[in-house]
């Protein structure tokens, strides 16, 4: 098993002290970043991003992996204890988590939350350990036009499986490939889009002001508008004996919880899918096939575990494509390959055969953050439980500060930290109006491979256009795209047709 | 409805004026390499944004939208408070020096807008630019911007450079 000794190589790297510390300081951010109201994972890797100057590129991906991790972890916290869910990853969580709580189980409701999590996150993770290398091999053989095809089909997921507004999410692809553009052309060498000579814009706009800007201050922005009244704490203590109890009621929920994992990992790999409809989907399988699928809803313990599962899973899930091909699934993932292009390391399948140590040292990074994460998480239950109480006011001034001064740091202009108050008023204000945020990100951070890989494509067949669909893989690609990008608008005129007088239903919104 | 409609407008706006900077470039097929010129994809996508936030602003209003748009108005008047302080903040920045800025915000924000204790207000004002000093200038040595205030720095820079 190659594999396997490759694994065991990343041990070497990832069980080194300082990454140990490391993966433990970002697990324990990133629970308390999830469990925070309103911020989850992606906020947490947007707004500690640019802190991650102060460790070497491979200890800072690890860094960044476990918070995300953590993060996972921590949106079930608050979606017991205060029934709100601790990003919006942990809704499904809320449906027999919260009600748990209001039994006096919060305890039980948190561990069950905890290992569902840890079973979730290591059956992923093997998972992305076996599909890992062999996806990477098939990566090698794509040229730019399977590279344009494989960017176009994720920005189609969005608008056939996002869940959101068709129109508004191509405007939102459309507007982070525009913003992309800005700056100087990478064939032609000449200045585009820098709005009034403004001599901030030639270097065109980072993924990070504009993460920093939507996930940061415009997080804040909408917290603040939607947070009149502080919510009530629910309070949690847990004992050995509590703790005992829990393992063994999980130990009956091996099927819930192998189901979810599975389902999380492969609805993760999917652009725009992602861990908020895995747990929705595990949820509603679980309830499903339960024995008790009618105390679904009023505190079932099989209500948590199955989302839990599901949403570290997909986590996880979504590191794959980004690892191997170089696509993020998530706006998380495409922060996280935002930060690896910015600290040199070009993600995709070269990176397997350069930098081999890096690739399974973050393998096998998340085997410890697994680890580290389930036993912080437990341990820090208490701890939690006084966090929550702390006031939102400190949280959002402390956030503010950190956005304005880690918004100067990497690029160390003022210009910057404008874009970056431009694009939280902007990104509030849209998300007010339903547009989803996800896309613009994740355009931004593909554009310029999207617009490269289809001018050197033309420009190596001559101007043919029909080059993207006379390779296999490429026409296999732009087909499913197709199919993707017309799918909400077939759906959307047989249930127009149908029930052109009544409320059309919203499906689960994911940001 | 109105909101959707004015930020659909915005957009109708913004795409107008990139597609008005992006045909300083070739926007159309080059002939000499093959494959479009330097304009073209900034000029295409805003003009899908064009179209598209064209027929958001005229498709029929659908009665699931309508409750979702509206602010609350009471959180109207702190949130434009929150927004001018930290436009205020960002613009005493070089300047008054992120130094100075940065506790007045925290002040502004913890004493005045969310009316904390005047212990909890004070440590944090105090707390967090001492801890922004170690991280950033001592550590990573990046020197935020101090305005007037740089002078005061120079024995710290000796201290720790």
């Amino acid at each position: 098993m190659e594999v396997l000794s490759l694994l065991a190589d990343g041990f070497a790297t990832s069980l080194s002290p300082f990454n140990l510390f490391i993966v433990i300081i970002g697990v324990t951010a990133g629970l308390f970043i999830g469990a925070m109201p309103g911020l989850g994972s992606v906020n947490g890797v947007a707004i500690v991003l640019p802190l991650t100057f102060i460790v070497p590129p491979s200890s800072a991906i690890i860094l960044l992996a476990a918070i995300y991790y953590g993060a996972m972890y921590g949106g079930a916290v608050s979606s017991i204890l205060l029934g709100i869910p601790g990003a919006s990853t942990a809704v499904a969580t809320t449906f027999d988590g919260r009600p748990m709580a209001q039994k006096g189980q919060a305890g039980l409701a948190l561990i069950a939350a905890a290992v569902a999590s840890f079973v979730g996150g290591t059956i992923s993770v093997v998972l992305f350990t076996l599909f890992a290398a062999p996806l990477a091999d098939i990566a090698l053989s794509f040229g730019p036009a399977e590279e344009f095809a494989l960017v176009l089909l994720a920005f189609t997921t969005f608008v056939g499986l996002g869940g959101d507004d068709s129109l508004k999410t191509i405007i939102m692809i459309c507007l982070g490939l525009a913003l992309s553009t800005v700056g100087l052309d990478l064939i032609s060498g000449q200045p585009r889009l820098i709005f009034g000579d403004m001599p901030g814009f030639y270097s065109g706009i980072s993924f990070l002001v504009l993460a920093i800007g939507t996930y940061g201050l415009g997080e804040i922005l909408y917290t603040i508008e939607t947070s009149k009244t502080a919510p009530k704490v629910t309070n949690a203590r847990i004992t050995f004996a509590e703790l005992g109890a829990g393992l063994k009621r999980m130990n009956s929920l091996w099927k819930t919880m192998s189901l979810g994992s599975f389902l999380g990992f492969f609805v993760g790999m999917l652009p725009a899918a992602g861990a908020t409809p895995a747990a929705l989907m595990s949820y509603g399988i679980a309830k499903q096939t339960s024995k008790t699928s009618d105390t679904f809803g009023k505190g079932n313990i099989e209500g948590v575990a199955a989302p839990e599962t599901a949403n570290n899973a997909a986590s996880t899930g979504s590191l794959l494509p980004m690892l191997t091909l170089g696509i993020p699934g998530s706006p998380t993932t495409a922060l996280l390959l935002g930060g690896m292009v910015m600290w040199g390391l070009v993600p995709g399948p070269m990176l397997f055969i350069e930098q081999p140590d890096f690739v399974w040292g973050l393998i096998s990074s998340l085997y410890t953050a697994n680890f580290a994460a389930v036993a912080v998480n437990i341990a820090l239950i208490p701890v939690f439980v006084w966090a929550l109480r702390m006031p939102f006011t400190v949280l959002c001034a402390l956030v503010v500060v950190l956005c304005i001064v880690g918004g100067f740091a990497p690029s160390q202009k003022m210009h910057d930290v404008w874009l970056i108050f431009a694009f939280g008023v902007g990104g509030y204000l849209l998300r007010k109006a339903d547009y989803p945020l996800a896309p613009l990100v994740l355009a931004l951070v593909l554009g310029p491979l999207m617009e490269k890989s289809f001018r050197q494509t033309l420009i190596a067949e001559q101007g043919n256009i029909l080059a993207f669909v006379e390779r296999p893989l490429s026409a296999t690609f732009i087909g499913l795209a197709i199919l993707f990008f017309v799918m909400p608008f077939v759906v959307a005129f047989i249930t127009g047709a149908k029930e052109r007088l009544h409320v059309p239903s919203k499906r689960p919104k994911i940001n | 409805m109105l909101l959707d409609k004015v930020i659909a407008g915005a957009l109708v706006l913004l795409s107008a004026y990139m597609m008005s900077h992006a045909i300083l470039l070739p926007i159309g097929w080059n002939g000499e390499t093959g494959g479009p010129g330097g304009g073209a994809f900034p000029f295409w996508c805003s003009l899908i944004i064009l179209i598209c936030a064209v027929f958001v602003i005229f498709r029929p209003a659908r009665s699931y939208e309508a409750d979702q748009f509206t602010f609350d108005r009471e959180m109207m008047g702190p949130l434009i408070q929150v927004i001018v302080a930290i436009a205020v903040t960002i613009a005493l920045i070089p300047t008054a020096g992120a130094y100075v800025a940065i506790p007045l915000f925290l002040f502004w924000y913890l004493k005045i807008y969310g009316k904390h204790s005047w212990t909890l207000a004070l440590s944090i004002t105090m707390l967090t630019p001492i801890a922004v000093f170690f991280f950033f200038e001592a550590t990573l040595k990046i020197l935020l911007p101090k305005g007037i205030t740089e002078p005061f720095f120079f024995p710290l820079y000796a201290m720790f450079f």
